[in-house]
């Protein structure tokens, strides 16, 4: 058994799936912050498997453009998070019903 | 059976069990350094692969920078006692997101079968990599001409972020 880049491809798309799945069933939304880091976190794995499947070295450039984005995602998201902790005291998101009624 | 598929199946299950640890901890605290411990892994499946440049800088960003973020705020805001949030979740939204993961997942799997059969044409193949210096060498000779502009956004992205981010989290005087 020989090691192919599509083995990376399946890793970096079972762990979008464990990102996503947890996005939509958690409800702290620290644990979501970190869910949607672990999304951007398997298209990188998938970037760099491409990158290795066509030996050309766009997807890993791809990969350190998305750590950057994801590093300023995860500043202002959790800066939003703090914020919003300062008005409702609370980073459960089903309890964010300021715009109800 | 060689060393490298030994190593890959050993990094890939560590990263994809703490990543399902992430989804079902109960602290988040706990979540956070199951998340680390898969950057880790992940970080270990790039250096397999030779990304030795894309390797560096997760360990450096991702669980050097993010992660520290994420336990200092983590362990600055968590007040209450840690309760397994998805067991509240009502039914339908854990049915929902059970079902959208499965059937996406199926549908990707699908599409992602032409890839298993994808001829590497590129110019730049592990061995070419080491003729020209290594991964790092190659990868910021092209980071710093031909993707220039690319490079110079990013850095306009993170000032962004930076003025963003101390914005919101001033206290304002009222």
């Amino acid at each position: 058994m020989q090691f192919h880049p599509w083995m990376l491809l399946s890793v970096g798309t079972a762990m979008f799936f464990i990102g996503l799945i947890g996005v939509v069933v958690r409800r702290n939304l620290l644990v979501i912050l970190m869910c949607i880091e672990l999304m951007l976190n398997a298209g990188n794995i998938c970037f760099v498997a491409f990158s290795r499947m066509h030996q050309n070295l766009n997807g890993d450039l791809v990969a350190v453009f998305v750590m950057t984005v994801a590093a300023a995602e995860s500043a202002v998201g959790l800066g939003l998070i703090i914020a919003l902790y300062r008005t409702l005291k609370t980073v459960e998101s089903e309890k964010l019903q300021l715009l109800r009624d | 059976m060689n060393a490298e598929i030994i190593a890959f199946i050993a990094l890939s299950t560590i990263a994809l069990v703490s990543a399902l640890l992430v989804v079902l901890r109960e602290n988040p605290v706990g979540s956070a350094f199951s998340l680390i411990l898969s950057f880790f892994a992940v970080a270990g499946l790039y250096a397999l692969v030779g990304a030795h440049f894309v390797a560096a800088l997760q360990i450096l960003v991702y669980t050097g920078a993010i992660m520290v973020l994420f336990v200092f705020v983590v362990m600055l805001l968590n007040a209450d006692k840690p309760v397994l949030d998805f067991l509240k979740t009502s039914k339908w939204i854990k049915m929902t997101g059970a079902a959208a993961g499965i059937i996406l997942l199926i549908v990707t799997g699908i599409a992602l079968q032409p890839a298993r059969t994808i001829q590497a044409t590129g110019p730049w193949s592990t061995e070419q990599l080491i003729a020209s210096g290594g991964h790092t060498r190659v990868l910021s000779l092209s980071m710093f001409s031909d993707h220039l502009f690319a490079f110079e956004l990013t850095s306009f992205l993170l000032l962004a972020a930076i003025v963003a981010t101390i914005a919101l989290a001033k206290r304002r005087r009222s």
